[in-house]
């Protein structure tokens, strides 16, 4: 895991003291809330429908089984006992209250963590796959790049007022597990023909009221210039993208409306004239990053093979692991959808046990996931039924990884002021009555993600199935959509039809599975079908 | 052709030793026709690149910020001072001492707010930061190179 050095440290302190100073000269009236906003936004601090929020970042979804402790503390000592892990690998707590912000943000400090540019229209905490270091699938880890670029954008002049926030994912497989191609900037690390490693660059995806998938703007940026090649990708943003309409302010609109071709000129002509201002780090810097990214101590000859006695474990083990590089070695993933359960909360209790399993068990490490659950990198096979007894005692061993279970939800109504429509409720019913009928598992492979409005945290174009909260006469009322993918076979999901009320979601969402499980051939998951036999036989078995 | 400039009376806070420019400052319009002003100002989204062939006879660039949260102002900045700009570089409009310290590293050398700053916080606000994590138009020495010496 990457270290704080002086520097790190300095930095992050500096901005403890920033903070604490304007929240006192909030706390004294000497600001006004409309002053104060944008230096509380620039620290992840948000005020919501009934409390504060604080989103802490988590950098490229890696934690320490220390800093999962101190995020557990947090959560005890300032909010109701929990919080909540977010589809950007980050955590936030919600019922945050302006006094103890300060005192939070040094506690993280103490950690090497920190809220910095995890709000406001600047480069956000910038994420990876929770999977890196320890697939079988990828090229090189791809956090060392990540680090580099987290580095590069923190407290950047020239990029804390874009026209939008702005999002970096940095991937190394063929596999993508962080849905690059939807962010702001997607990096692919690769290797090309002559075998050297370099960054490919997808710019101007995104969700939101207009997803796009972001198109390759270069096949190949060599490391010594990757992160010159970033600053002239930003440019081209900061000096041309809308600021006109809030709605048309991201990179994908830029990209768009100028044409892919067009936009990678710009960053071109931009990219030869930085290329002499000198701005790009030593590759010293990288290697000086490298290492502590270093695998653990794997053991050699390990069993490849665990104790399958007990059917409950069996199925866990199928479905909540990854391959692994190192023979005798898995990912675990805990999941945080309990059925009826709200996805991505965690108690500090749980919070404590995941990390105390990730010290015993995981080379003291695991990860957020952006499905908001949790990973536990490298653990022996062997050690696995002991790993999932402790998980279920604990409530924490729902085997429901990409089930339709596995429901990413974003906060919605609950929390959330700009929402239209509850998200959580539609959540819970739809886990539970899935899991009340036993179909989980019949279902197999099946990605459903709900938002609550037209901003889609919730991820709802990217769903196999995703579900959007809309405001229809003053009621909340629910679209259904079908077909989105965020992974390497990505595509944006349609809308059915006209929307459903709160039960009638639920119903269509076992309407459409119903239908998938009458037309699927071996081995198609509801993607599949879907996108084999079109929409049109499931607008009939909805409206028909 | 009416002299947008502020007053030198206006600039708060300077970090040169020069005289102020005392001449009108004009806008990019009227700076393409008239070829001997030598203070001009950028409005966002005005292109800071088309003063590059008129460097030498420009002694004042303002970049106006009418709102803080429109960005454009620091790419101009910088992109004035990587083309070699060595004149006055002045933030004029809703310039807060929350910006400070990144105006300077864009290469800001002069400050002209709306709302004169509060000279306690603009001095705290500058003295925030030990270290820079990143090259930009300042002298500052970005971490990776303190550490790699
Ligand atoms: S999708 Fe809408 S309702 Fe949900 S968290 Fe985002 S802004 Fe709020």
């Amino acid at each position: 895991m990457y270290q704080y050095d002086k520097y790190d440290q300095a930095m992050v302190d500096a901005r403890v003291a920033e903070f604490r100073e304007q929240a006192q000269r909030r706390l004294d009236g000497k600001l006004t809330e409309d002053q104060f906003k944008p230096l509380r936004l620039m620290n992840g601090l948000y005020l919501q429908l009934h409390a504060y929020m604080l989103r802490v970042a988590v950098p490229y979804g890696t934690l320490s089984s220390a800093q999962m402790h101190a995020l557990a503390d947090i959560a005890t000592k300032y909010d109701r006992g929990y919080g909540h892990f977010t589809t950007r690998q980050n955590i936030q707590y919600n019922w945050i209250k302006l006094e103890d912000a300060a005192d939070i943000l040094a506690d993280l400090a103490k950690v090497e963590m920190h809220a910095i540019q995890t709000s406001g229209n600047c480069i956000r905490n910038i994420s990876s796959d929770h999977f890196a270091g320890a697939s079988a699938d990828e090229l090189v880890d791809p956090r060392p790049y990540a680090e580099l670029l987290r580095q590069w954008s923190s407290f950047h002049p020239e990029f804390m007022y874009l026209p939008r926030k702005f999002k970096i994912a940095v991937i190394s497989s063929d596999t993508d597990r962080a849905a690059m191609r939807l962010h702001d900037i997607g990096i692919n690390i690769v290797k090309n023909d002559a075998g050297e490693i370099g960054a490919a660059f997808y710019v101007g995806g995104g969700m939101g009221r207009t997803p796009m998938i972001a198109p390759l703007i270069r096949e190949f940026v060599p490391l010594d210039q990757l992160v010159t090649y970033s600053e002239a990708c930003l440019r081209v943003y900061n000096r041309y993208g809308r600021r006109d309409n809030k709605y048309k302010a991201r990179i994908k609109i830029l990209v768009h409306e100028l044409g892919a071709e067009e936009y990678a000129r710009q960053v071109e002509e931009e990219f030869a004239h930085l290329l002499d201002q000198g701005i790009e780090p030593p590759l010293a810097e990288l290697e000086r990053i490298k290492p502590y990214f270093a695998d653990p101590a794997f053991e050699a000859g390990l069993p490849t093979q665990a104790d399958e006695s007990d059917p409950d474990f069996i199925t866990w083990a199928h479905n909540n692991t990854n391959p692994h590089k190192a023979p005798g070695y898995t990912s675990a993933v805990i999941s945080l959808k309990p059925v009826g359960g709200i996805p991505g909360d965690a108690t500090a209790e749980q919070m404590h046990l995941m990390a105390q399993l990730a010290k015993e068990y995981s080379f003291d490490e695991c990860r957020v996931m952006h499905t908001q659950n949790i990973v536990l990198p490298h653990v022996k096979i062997a050690d696995l039924p002991a790993l999932w007894r402790k998980l279920a005692d604990a409530g924490l061993a729902a085997p429901n990884l990409d089930t339709i279970e596995d429901i990413i939800a974003c906060p919605g109504l609950d929390y959330c002021s700009l929402a239209n429509a509850r998200s959580i409720p539609v959540s819970q019913q739809i886990s539970e009555r899935f899991a009340a009928r036993g179909r989980t598992h019949e279902l197999g492979q099946l990605k459903l993600k709900i938002s609550g409005c037209i901003n889609a945290c919730g991820h709802h174009h990217a769903g196999h199935i995703g579900i959007l909260g809309v405001d229809k006469k003053g009621t909340e009322n629910y679209q259904l959509l079908l077909g989105g993918s965020e992974a390497e076979d990505v595509s944006l999901a349609k809308i059915t039809g006209p929307g459903f009320d709160e039960p009638g979601i639920v119903d269509a969402v076992e309407t459409v599975t119903d239908l998938y499980i009458a037309e699927r051939q071996d081995g198609e998951r509801f993607l599949d079908t879907y996108r084999r036999i079109g929409m049109a036989p499931f607008k009939e078995a909805l409206y028909g | 052709m009416a002299d947008l400039g502020t007053q030198g009376a206006a600039v708060q806070i300077r970090f040169r030793d020069d005289d102020l420019v005392d001449h009108a400052v004009v806008s990019m319009e009227d700076f393409a026709e008239q070829s001997n002003a030598n203070a001009v100002r950028i409005e966002p989204g005005e292109d800071a690149r088309a003063l590059i062939p008129h460097l030498d006879q420009i002694a004042l660039v303002e970049v106006n910020f009418p709102v803080f949260g429109d960005g454009r102002g620091y790419s101009a900045a910088r992109i004035l001072r990587e083309a070699g700009f060595a004149g006055e570089l002045r933030a004029v409009g809703d310039v807060l001492v929350d910006q400070l310290a990144i105006m300077r590293r864009c290469g800001f050398d002069a400050f002209a707010p709306d709302t004169p700053l509060d000279a306690a916080d603009v001095e705290t606000a500058l003295a925030t930061w030990p270290y820079d994590y990143q090259a930009a138009a300042d002298d500052a020495v970005p971490i990776w190179n303190l550490r790699h010496g």
